[in-house]
């Protein structure tokens, strides 16, 4: 029996506080790292772990940790990704909320590592009670020695600064995040430089997603084999997914990673609405192309995801049940990703405008023959060829729709009306 | 505190004032509901950073309003989980009891209407968030029930934000 870990407080009453938080036996793992291992001992134990990047990337986490140079003369910072724009997503926020102090943990263990004395945690402006309930938690471990000068006696001093967004999805691209972070409009930058070498005010930067932070704690405390133990062995751990859309008990699930996704839909989320039949799932928010129903069988992991032509992405899974109407689904994705786009270069800014244009006519019956053909041209255009994973993303999920339910985009065409109206 | 006092605790957080506008710019429109030509040059002043840095961001980022904006503002998201969860049946019902149209404001400018991206509680779709509240699981019943709630709630308190003191007393 799978014993959750990075949700076994959030529905403790007060989970928040920190006396919840240390009844719990929090900080322990912070206690243990900073007595009993040094920073690169800790490197060791999260490369060992195999941890990968829960923001939706998947990289792994003890090897972008050891790109932090030894010797930079320069302050390292830490920024922990709590931007969660990806449409399906919502275990970031649901951490910040109900378990806090999780996530202070984590990046007091993994700033310690990296050598960083300053976090900015740059959490989307619409998490208000997540901000308020951070706020105070940062304050609370302050106050208890947690954070601050010279942690539980050690040379290590680290603070936690919260810096609040302001509606833009881009933020979630790391770059374009540590742009906002210096007081820009969010655009993504090339690389190299990667951040781990020059990152936020140029210096060296380590950016991780907050539930890959929360993860840290229960590595140092229970050991990398444990971790590994959980899941696939290059893609291990527990995880947490967002099960959303037509699905009868949408919430939060944690459990292994590499859990099959027709298990994680028709057990723990129930299935469909009654009446109904599963037609496809989006497995990792909408930037992850959708999986048919007969392709559900798939595990959630990265690579398995991966092989079957979608991504893990942030494991935002939401599903689509026979009753929608699948051009319509890739329309309002492109609308989004084409709202989201950032500007900065041409084939997403202007690629997407067009991509929506042709989708609203289908979708409104007044498609033409070759519109399909345009549609391919388009994400052709765009996929592979802009600056970061955005416009990738919307051409990947465009791509899956079109693949997998072109009998639904050619019938819009010929019989000149959306079926599903 | 003042705004100024507010706006300067924040940019200590930080080594370089440029990237303190963003705080400074939500500390604004929070105090003053909107954020108007002025204000943003009150905001560049009190960071000593240049004018147009502060008005690049104003207008790249969707949480900052130039234009006045309803007592509350209702932001439904109709992204996918909501999409398929029939937001658009609570747009049209919210158009409809309010006359207005997505965009729009109520002419006593109580309500302004807007669909919004991902609000990140798909988990409670269709959801939408007024001021700093999620409102999840929502249904024509309890959208009633809410713009009820928030006209008693505007015949108590003025100010562009109830909610934050809802929150402070957490």
């Amino acid at each position: 029996m799978f014993e959750p870990v990075l949700l076994r407080n959030v529905d403790v009453p007060n989970g928040h506080l920190l006396s919840t938080y240390e009844a719990g036996g929090g900080y322990q793992a912070l206690t243990k790292a900073l007595r009993e291992h040094t920073p690169d001992e800790i490197i060791d134990l999260v490369k060992k772990s195999n941890l990968r990047g829960r923001g939706g990337a998947g990289f792994p986490t003890g090897a972008k940790w050891s790109f932090v140079p030894k010797r930079a003369g320069k302050p390292k910072y830490l920024c922990c990704n709590a931007d969660e724009g990806e449409p399906g997503t919502f275990k970031d926020r649901i951490i910040m909320e109900r378990d806090p102090h999780q996530l202070i943990e984590g990046m007091a263990i993994s700033a310690y590592a990296i050598g960083a004395e300053t976090a900015y945690v740059y959490i989307r402006g619409e998490y208000t009670l997540a901000i308020c309930r951070l706020e105070r938690a940062i304050a609370e471990a302050h106050a208890k020695g947690y954070l601050g000068t010279r942690i539980l006696g050690s040379n290590f001093s680290f603070v936690v600064h919260i810096h609040c967004g302001a509606g833009a999805y881009i933020c979630g691209e790391e770059t374009a995040m540590l742009d906002s972070l210096e007081g820009k409009r969010a655009q993504p930058r090339l690389k190299p430089p990667f951040p781990a070498v020059e990152g936020l005010y140029a210096s060296p930067t380590v950016i991780n997603n907050v539930e890959t932070l929360a993860c840290v704690p229960h590595i140092v405390e229970r050991g990398p084999d444990w971790f590994r133990g959980i899941g696939p062995d290059k893609s291990p751990g527990p995880k947490l997914y967002c099960l959303s859309g037509q699905v009868r008990k949408p919430g939060l699930y944690e459990l292994p990673m590499g859990i099959p996704l027709r298990e994680l839909v028709e057990d723990c989320a129930g299935g469909p609405l009654p009446g109904r039949k599963l037609k496809a799932v989006i497995p990792g928010g909408v930037s992850a192309p959708l999986i048919p129903e007969r392709g559900l069988d798939v595990r959630m992991d990265f690579d398995s995801l991966a092989a079957a032509g979608s991504m893990l992405g942030s494991a935002g899974v939401i599903v689509i049940d026979d009753s929608t109407c699948v051009v319509k689904v890739a329309t309002r994705i492109i609308e989004f990703f084409h709202h989201e786009s950032c500007g900065k270069c041409t084939p997403c800014r202007e690629g997407l405008n067009w991509v929506v244009k042709v989708l609203r006519r289908v979708e409104a019956g007044q498609g033409a023959p070759g519109d399909l053909e345009q549609l391919e041209a388009l994400c052709k255009g765009i996929f592979g060829n802009t600056f970061c994973a955005l416009g990738d993303g919307a051409a990947m999920g465009l791509r899956a729709a079109l693949a997998h339910f072109e009998h639904e985009f050619v019938a819009h065409i010929e019989e000149r009306r959306c079926p599903f109206h | 505190m003042t705004m100024r006092e507010k706006i300067e605790e924040a940019a200590a957080r930080y080594p370089d004032q440029r990237s303190a506008i963003m705080p400074a710019l939500l500390i604004a429109q929070r105090e003053h509901g909107h954020l108007p030509g002025p204000l943003l040059e009150e905001v560049a002043d009190i960071l000593g950073v240049e004018r147009i840095w502060v008005y690049e961001l104003a207008t790249f980022y969707t949480l900052f309003h130039t234009e006045p904006v309803g007592m509350f503002h209702l932001q439904l998201c109709d992204n996918v989980s909501c999409m398929l969860c029939r937001s658009e049946d609570l747009l049209r019902h919210l158009e409809e009891v309010l006359g207005i149209k997505n965009g729009g404001t109520t002419p006593d400018g109580l309500f302004t209407l807007s669909t919004v991206e991902c609000l990140g509680a798909c988990e409670m779709a269709p959801v939408m968030q007024v001021g700093d509240d999620y409102h999840g699981d929502l249904d024509i019943t309890r959208i009633d029930a809410l713009l009820d709630r928030l006209r008693a709630a505007a015949e108590q308190v003025t100010g562009p934000d109830l909610t934050a003191a809802a929150l402070a007393g957490e």
